[in-house]
């Protein structure tokens, strides 16, 4: 059976890292599992923790008044479910909730906030491999803005 | 039997027995003539329907009829026409459709054509036609209205005795001199009284027509005179286009300033596509009767600076005017050469003459190339 | 006159099934039109007495020639017409046009289709032409993304496709309410989570320009070359010859030379505003 170290390292978030460092993140891990319908966080709660997902489907929704939440994004095996953790004051802006039944590593987001703040190699890498997650949400958002498979407004 | 007779001249007389031979043998004859105080393409039948001792003032935005010092009968550069307008015609009707309950059926347009014979097609002009059936003609999906009025169709080719303001065939290499492509070329000669017609066949038939015809022998003097004719003509370009790899300096520089520059002045009346002579877009008309038991389709041209042109449903995708003027010209001069091996610009100059606010393609193509230039040399 | 190929010859609607709200599935007789059979990814232009006449993908089995099968969006005047014919009603038909997908230079290497919307409709000919050549090709993965989970095209046939061994299917919807068990997210975010071989792929494209061009920015980061991308582009048609210019990108005529062009081919000019 794999130790929590080789977990996390093997996670696509964290692969490569430097081993000194592995051992410095794997000190804020710790495994967790949600069952289907289970809320991971929610919106404007605390951003204590993130979330590797190891095996399973996690939606992030926004609520919507007088309608069912809305669902924006599916995170499966190898994504990271949090980044709300990174960015004062902490607050989560979704809800998560896994859809099957999800094994995740969760990180506590003091621990490793701090572990980032004392070695800033370390917090630059963190940093490096949570930028292109940003980058690309922010990317599927104008796709989903632009609803690019709505009908046409004028006519042909 | 090529140039059978390459050395004959015929007098003004001859030139209306050729009028008369062409139209003895079935032809529709079209030329020069004037009407509303412009040189245009009209049916005609005798020498005198020519536009006899006229010329034309031509600038950016400008043209004017003025009286010549002599008779010259093609003393004049081209006007809004082209013979475009008999080969490939602004509308054409394409087919017909009767309903009759759930029954529909197609009937394919009666199209008889006349067979044309054009008097006094310049160097230009078959550059034009020579561009226009490859287009047309040029592949597996020949257009058949355009084929059954070219295959058919009797060129009476010029060399130009008169260059315009906005002329440039010299700098595209397709003038003044013509070189190819017809079945009579002409040159006009004038020495005080003596007004004669160099003349040659290029085609069989030509040579047969030209064999009816009262005629001297050339001379070496009438030789070197339709030579001076074409090198004075040569020497009087009022435009010239930059010589460069334009297909490059265009696709290069798809976002340069100047595109929205000449935007700011174009009116996107569409005149440049219509009088170009080789500007070949159409789009389709689709009409019925109000019972709902017969439609109609036609075709007529259509030009790349309307907003339907390039419509696709939610928008047009070329809805700027910068956008519009980028696509007509990078087709003209770099897209052009991809998709038919030559540029789609013969130097005629229409596009310059008749822009209502004197748009000039060579003076855009100038100002890129001067930018880019300049920026290289920094 | 015989070689008009601007003629329209009729043909019968024997067949129309509610795909999507505004989107019907129409099967007409072949006619003529039969005799020559088609390329997936190629169109017909289709003609409503005294309307007019648009472009509208074939997205039928091109392995069967009885029926010409055709997915149209009810969006404008002809399209509208198109949707609401009945069996028995009468179209023109001209075609089969254009240049269709690389079904030949695809045998023997990975294939990665990727469809957004109503660009599944212009490639189901192709998966149709795989699966009946399976053995010609090696991996065959499907991407489709659409709005929501009411706006899944030939939901049916995916799913069985899904079971299918011979073919991954992934479907990804843009937004979904609570009781969507599948994936969310855009297409092109898919991409990256594949395990594939991108230099072995050759990736074949369809849907809003936006999504195609998203997707092969994907692509090409995940290192599948530019020459084996292709993508289906849309244009404005009027003669489908190549003689009416409307449908220009570039000096690519896109009803003559495309409608499916490789990515090398408009690389640079997909981005250029208004081009």
């Amino acid at each position: 059976m794999k130790n929590i170290a080789q977990i996390v390292c093997e996670h696509p978030f964290f692969h490569g890292l430097d081993g000194e460092f592995c051992d410095l993140v794997c000190g804020c891990a710790r495994n967790v599992r949600f069952n289907p319908g289970e809320y991971l966080f929610h919106e404007g709660g605390d951003a204590d923790y993130l979330y590797l997902i190891r095996y399973g489907q996690v939606a992030l929704e926004i609520a919507v008044p007088g309608k069912p939440s809305v669902r924006f994004q599916t995170l499966h095996d190898g994504d990271l479910v949090g980044v709300s953790w990174v960015l004062p004051p902490y607050h989560w802006a979704y809800d998560a909730r896994a859809i099957t039944l999800t094994r995740a590593i969760a990180m506590d987001a003091h621990c490793l906030r701090k572990k980032c703040d004392d070695d800033p190699v370390l917090g630059y890498d963190v940093l490096k491999r949570l930028l292109p997650i940003l980058t690309s949400r922010l990317h599927a958002t104008q796709m989903q803005i632009l609803d690019v498979y709505g009908a046409p407004e004028q006519p042909e | 039997m090529d140039n059978v007779d390459d050395g004959s001249v015929i007098t003004r007389q001859g030139l209306q027995c050729l009028l008369d031979a062409l139209a003895q043998r079935g032809y529709t004859v079209v030329g020069p003539t004037v009407r509303d105080q412009a040189i245009v393409y009209e049916e005609l039948a005798r020498t005198d329907e020519l536009p006899a001792g006229w010329t034309d003032e031509q600038d950016g935005g400008h043209y004017r009829l003025k009286r010549r010092s002599d008779e010259a009968l093609f003393g004049y550069a081209v006007g809004p026409h082209s013979w475009k307008r008999f080969l490939h015609p602004p509308k054409v009707s394409l087919w017909q459709a009767t309903r009759n309950g759930d029954e529909l059926r197609f009937v394919p347009a009666r199209d008889e054509p006349p067979r044309y014979a054009f008097i006094g097609v310049r160097a230009c002009e078959l550059a034009a036609i020579s561009i226009q059936d490859r287009v047309l003609m040029g592949d597996e999906y020949a257009d058949p209205h355009y084929r059954s009025r070219r295959e058919q169709a009797f060129l009476v080719a010029l060399n130009c005795s008169e260059a315009g303001g906005t002329c440039f065939c010299d700098s595209m290499n397709t003038g003044p001199d013509v070189k190819e492509g017809y079945d009579l070329v002409l040159t006009e000669l004038l020495d005080g009284d003596n007004h004669l017609f160099l003349i040659r066949s290029g085609s069989e038939e030509g040579a047969e027509i030209l064999a009816e015809l009262p005629r001297e022998p050339a001379t070496e003097a009438h030789q070197a005179a339709a030579t001076a004719v074409v090198e004075k003509t040569r020497s009087q370009m009022g435009r010239s286009m930059p010589q460069t790899a334009i297909p490059a300096l265009l696709m290069d520089n798809l976002e340069h300033p100047r595109w929205d520059e000449v935007a700011d002045r174009c009116l996107s009346c569409s005149n440049c596509t219509m009088v170009c002579p080789t500007c070949f877009c159409t789009t389709v008309e689709d009409t019925s009767d109000l019972e709902g038991v017969t439609a109609e389709r036609s075709r007529r041209w259509d030009s790349c600076f309307t907003s339907d042109f390039s419509y696709i449903h939610g928008g047009s995708v070329r809805s700027s005017t910068r956008s519009r003027y980028r696509q007509w010209m990078t087709h003209k001069l770099a897209t052009w050469v991809d998709q038919f091996g030559t540029s789609g610009c013969v130097g005629c100059g229409r596009c310059i003459t008749w822009c209502p606010v004197g748009i000039d393609i060579t003076e855009e193509v100038r100002a890129i190339h001067d930018d880019v230039s300049s920026r290289d040399k920094e | 006159m015989a070689d008009d190929l601007m003629v329209p010859e009729p043909v019968r609607v024997l067949r129309r099934q509610q795909e999507l709200a505004t989107t019907w599935t129409l099967e007409l007789e072949s006619g003529q039109a039969g005799h020559r059979p088609f390329l997936p990814g190629q169109f017909n232009m289709l003609y409503i007495f005294g309307v007019g006449e648009v472009p509208i993908s074939l997205s039928g089995d091109a392995g069967q020639t009885e029926t010409l099968v055709h997915t149209v969006r009810a969006v404008g005047p002809v399209s509208n017409k198109l949707a609401a014919l009945k069996p028995m009603d009468t179209v023109g038909l001209r075609g089969p046009f254009g240049v269709g997908w690389p079904m030949t230079a695809g045998e023997g290497a990975d294939l990665l289709i990727v469809a957004g919307g109503l660009g599944l409709a212009p490639l189901r000919p192709a998966i149709y032409h795989v699966l009946r050549h399976r053995e010609r090709y090696g991996r065959v993965i499907l991407l489709y993304g659409t709005r929501s989970p009411d706006d899944i095209l030939y939901a049916g046939q995916l799913e069985e496709w899904n079971k299918r061994p011979d073919i991954e299917v992934h479907i990804t919807v843009d937004h979904a309410s609570g009781d969507w068990p599948g994936k969310i997210g855009v297409v092109p975010s898919l991409v990256p989570t594949l395990d594939f071989d991108p230099e072995d792929t050759v990736a074949m494209v369809c849907g809003p320009e936006i999504m195609m061009r998203f997707t092969v920015n994907a692509l090409r980061d995940a290192g599948v070359e530019d020459e084996s991308i292709y993508l289906s582009m849309e244009r404005n048609m009027k003669c489908a010859l190549g003689h009416c210019g409307h449908c220009q990108f570039g000096s690519t005529f896109v009803c003559k030379d495309g409608p499916v062009l490789s990515f090398e081919r408009v690389r640079g000019l997909l981005s250029l505003k208004e081009f």
